[in-house]
């Protein structure tokens, strides 16, 4: 078993913080990597990027939204409690690259996976912007840990309740505008990383997404998470999850994220319209 | 006069004793085992049909030269046990191998009873000897060599790997399996459906293998959990790779990545390792075809056709694109597909996968083959007819093509080397890699193949390894 050592609701009740015992993950683990966890013996096989790693410690730190019937159980295991397996690190790292600007997007969750991301940008001397939004205030997640994290922060939510009232795009616009960007990383829904690579590629700014298709292995065997990018199909688990973001067939992610959902709602009937 | 009654026994010969099997309209909906095996009077009948020949044929055809005539003698002296354990004295799985192995073209394609009727159950009675074993037998642990302090580690945990652990464990090393699923057992869990290997049989060889005192250690992505130089600085000894032929290919034709399309990989780990034929009750989905069409004609595809089944399609189709002589699945797969409604729609190969608006598989476009010239494998080259393209309805694909060699292990092991394919080249005698310290074996060497060649790999790798940790290199 996989022990949970903290667990903190970062957003009541839908967004999610554990830390779990897992010393062999840890020590290997790099920015942009995932793990899949199974909390019980007929759980499902869940892929959560590593928000945090702490490998003198042992743990990991996932941060996750809760969605559908896994993530639901997943909120209900308790300090003390664990899950029955993790499985990783798995996915490519993140190429981290000294390049000068950089302009980060997260969205919803997607920031706790851009947070580590950000930070290792920062720690090899580049300027880093940042630019995260969720659909409101009580949703909004590390907001002191992305400040500390990069040079410069901006925070938007969809209803105005916080910061800048409207979507990351926004702004993005404007800080493609004013500044010298070289490189920018989008994490988030995939709407999200769709529209952003939309700007960044008239801009010819070269853009980072990670994708986040349904796997089940996590090791290259289904080919349940293949994506096309530039014509070309890639299994995100192995090949990705961080792809070149003007090459990604994001309208075909969209809808096969979309496969199971009649079978979902079976499993947990309030979701399906969340995604939409 | 009193020889008479016997010679003419003699000269009616026995049949063969038929293994009794769940009627084909029941089983084609439930995912219980398919033949119920021999009960001890059959399997002694059956065994009495063996000539005990003095050079037997038979095990010629076996791979791993199982003696056949040895262990059939003791079935028919009613010495179960000691039959079970003269099969393990040359396969370790006899319960697996009696059930999957290919023993048309193996042990039963060589009886010299076979040239005149049906030849000796071979598999038949292998099946029964274990499972009579497993069920009734003590369980006692095979002897085991005093300790010799050194450290194996077996990467993967299918047919070559539980091998390895076996005999390694056997002769008094310290053995550690290493996997990357949730489960141990490689295709034996994940790939062969419950319904031909009941998952509980494996999970007895796991067990055994347990408590001969190999660990068993899941969640291990070696080349990303633990790179294989790691497992050497944490001071293992040897190595050996049986991760098995696990990158699934597909056809390359446009619209496969349309929702409704999977490879038989997916498909098959979400019912057989996930139990997602239990869904709802158990967590992870699988979609349920009305109709449904299977590509490819192996046993793999064999298999996705009869899950589809099970899982109430309305009509099942296999779609090959060459005819039936060149199946590779075993006989007994495609007779007991056939009996279950699956369709075979031979020489014909799909050109394009249509979709709606939400991106849902609809249908196929298909063409008409012939057969042609043979190509490298022997086997004729299909050539697309002229004019021959139609459309064919189908909300399921599952594309059963073959596998390749999943790069995520060795792309982490560069001094490993490689064959154009992709395969780690191995010594056939011995199993040695390039790299020192370290063998491989199984689907991962030769390409997919069967459960019993990656058995025979992993036995002589173990021989080489116990070499090696008592001599050196
Ligand atoms: C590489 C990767 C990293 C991810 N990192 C994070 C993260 O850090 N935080 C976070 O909140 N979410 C992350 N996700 C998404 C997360 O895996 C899904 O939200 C989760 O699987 C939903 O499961 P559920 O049973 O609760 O919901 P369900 O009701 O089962 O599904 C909700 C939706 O989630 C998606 N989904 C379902 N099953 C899977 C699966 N096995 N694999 C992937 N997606 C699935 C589908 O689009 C589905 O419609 C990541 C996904 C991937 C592939
Ligand atoms: C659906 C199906 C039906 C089949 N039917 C038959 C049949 O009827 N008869 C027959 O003889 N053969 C059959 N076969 C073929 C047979 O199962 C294989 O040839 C055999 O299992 C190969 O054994 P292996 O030990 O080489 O590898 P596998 O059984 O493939 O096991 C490899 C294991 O290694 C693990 N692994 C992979 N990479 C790593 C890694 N990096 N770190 C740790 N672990 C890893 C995998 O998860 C897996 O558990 C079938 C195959 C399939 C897929
Ligand atoms: S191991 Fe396979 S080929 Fe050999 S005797 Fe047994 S069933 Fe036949
Ligand atoms: S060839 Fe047939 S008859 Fe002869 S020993 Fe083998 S099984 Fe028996
Ligand atoms: S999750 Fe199976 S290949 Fe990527």
């Amino acid at each position: 078993m996989f022990k949970i050592v903290k667990r903190e609701e970062m957003s009541e009740g839908t967004v999610i913080l554990n830390e779990i015992e897992a010393p062999l993950i840890a020590r290997k683990a790099k920015p942009g990597q995932f793990v899949i966890l199974k909390a019980t013996e007929d759980g499902e096989r869940i892929p959560l990027t590593m928000a945090e790693t702490d490998p003198e410690k042992g743990t990991i730190t996932i941060i996750y939204m809760v969605v559908g019937k896994s993530t639901a159980l997943f909120k209900t295991l308790q300090v003390g409690d664990g899950y029955q397996d993790v499985i990783g690190p798995l996915g490519k790292p993140t190429h981290l690259e000294k390049v000068g600007t950089v302009v980060c997007v997260g969205g919803g969750t997607g920031v706790a996976v851009l947070h580590p991301i950000t930070r290792a940008l920062k720690e090899i001397g580049n300027h880093v912007i940042c630019i995260i939004g969720a659909r409101s205030k009580d949703l909004l997640i590390l907001e002191d840990k992305m400040r500390d994290a990069s040079t410069e922060l901006h925070v938007c939510t969809d209803d105005g309740s916080y910061g800048h009232h409207g979507f990351v795009t926004d702004v993005l616009k404007d800080v493609l505008e004013k500044e010298d960007v070289k490189l920018a990383v989008a994490i988030g829904p995939v709407p999200m990383m769709k529209f952003v690579s939309l700007i960044t590629k008239e801009k010819e700014v070269k853009t980072i997404v990670s994708l986040n298709p349904i796997m089940v292995d996590g090791t290259g065997m289904c080919g349940g998470c293949r994506v096309s990018i530039g014509g070309e199909n890639k299994f995100a688990c192995v090949d990705g999850p961080e792809f070149d973001g003007h090459q990604v067939d994001y309208d075909e992610l969209m809808k096969r994220l979309q496969a199971y959902c009649e079978d979902e709602k079976t499993c947990h009937n309030d979701f399906c319209q969340m995604q939409s | 006069m009193s020889t008479q009654p016997d010679k003419k026994a003699k000269k009616k010969p026995i049949q063969r004793v038929a293994m009794p099997e769940q009627a084909p309209e029941i089983r084609r909906r439930n995912f219980e085992e398919v033949p119920l095996g021999y009960t001890p009077e059959m399997a002694m009948e059956e065994a009495s049909r063996c000539l005990q020949c003095k050079k037997p044929a038979c095990v010629e055809g076996c791979p791993v030269n199982v003696d056949i005539p040895g262990f059939i003698k003791l079935i028919k002296e009613g010495d179960f046990t000691g039959a079970a354990r003269n099969l393990w004295t040359r396969n370790a799985l006899p319960a697996v191998c009696g059930r999957v192995c290919p023993q048309e073209i193996q042990c039963e394609g060589h009886c010299i009873v076979g040239k005149k009727g049906a030849p000796v159950a071979i598999g038949n009675l292998e099946r029964f000897a274990a499972d009579y074993e497993r069920e009734q037998g003590s369980g006692a642990l095979p002897p085991k060599a005093e300790s010799t302090g050194k450290k194996v580690a077996v990467v993967g945990s299918g047919p070559s790997a539980l091998t390895v652990a076996g005999d390694l464990v056997v002769k008094g090393h310290d053995v550690t399996v290493l996997e990357a699923f949730h489960k141990p057992g490689g295709v034996l869990v994940y790939g062969i459906p419950e319904f031909r290997l009941p998952k509980a049989i494996v999970a007895q060889e796991i067990d055994f293998l347990a408590r001969q005192g190999a660990n068993v250690e899941c969640n291990q992505v070696v080349g990303r959990t633990v790179s294989i130089d790691e497992l050497f600085e944490d001071g293992y000894d040897a190595v050996y790779l049986g991760v098995g032929a696990g990158l699934p290919r597909f056809l390359n034709v446009p619209g496969e990545n349309l929702i409704g399309i999977l490879s038989a990989n997916e498909y098959l780990t979400r019912a057989n390792l996930m139990k997602a034929y239990l869904f709802p009750k158990v967590d992870t989905p699988i979609p349920h075809g009305k109709n449904v069409v299977v590509l490819g004609a192996g046993n793999v595809a064999m298999d996705s056709a009869r899950t589809a089944m099970r899982l109430g399609a309305e009509s099942v189709k296999i779609v090959y694109r060459r005819s039936r002589d060149e199946m590779p699945a075993r006989n007994a797969e495609i007779h007991h597909a056939e009996e279950e409604g699956i369709e075979m729609f031979l020489l014909t190969a799909p050109t394009k996968f249509v979709g709606d608006e939400n991106g849902r598989l609809t249908g196929m476009e298909c063409l008409q083959m012939e057969l042609g010239e043979p190509d490298e494998s022997g086997r004729r080259r299909p050539v697309a007819k002229e004019g021959s393209e139609f459309h064919m309805d189908c909300d399921l694909a599952i594309i059963a093509v073959g596998s390749g060699a999943n790069p995520l292990l060795t792309q982490s092991t560069p001094d490993l080397s490689l064959n154009k394919w992709g395969y780690i080249m191995a010594d056939q005698e011995t199993g040695k890699t390039s790299k020192k310290g370290v063998w491989a074996g199984g689907d991962i060497v030769t390409g997919a193949a069967t459960v019993i060649l990656a058995m025979g790999a992993g036995r002589k790798a173990a021989d080489s390894i116990h070499d090696y940790l008592t001599w050196g290199w």
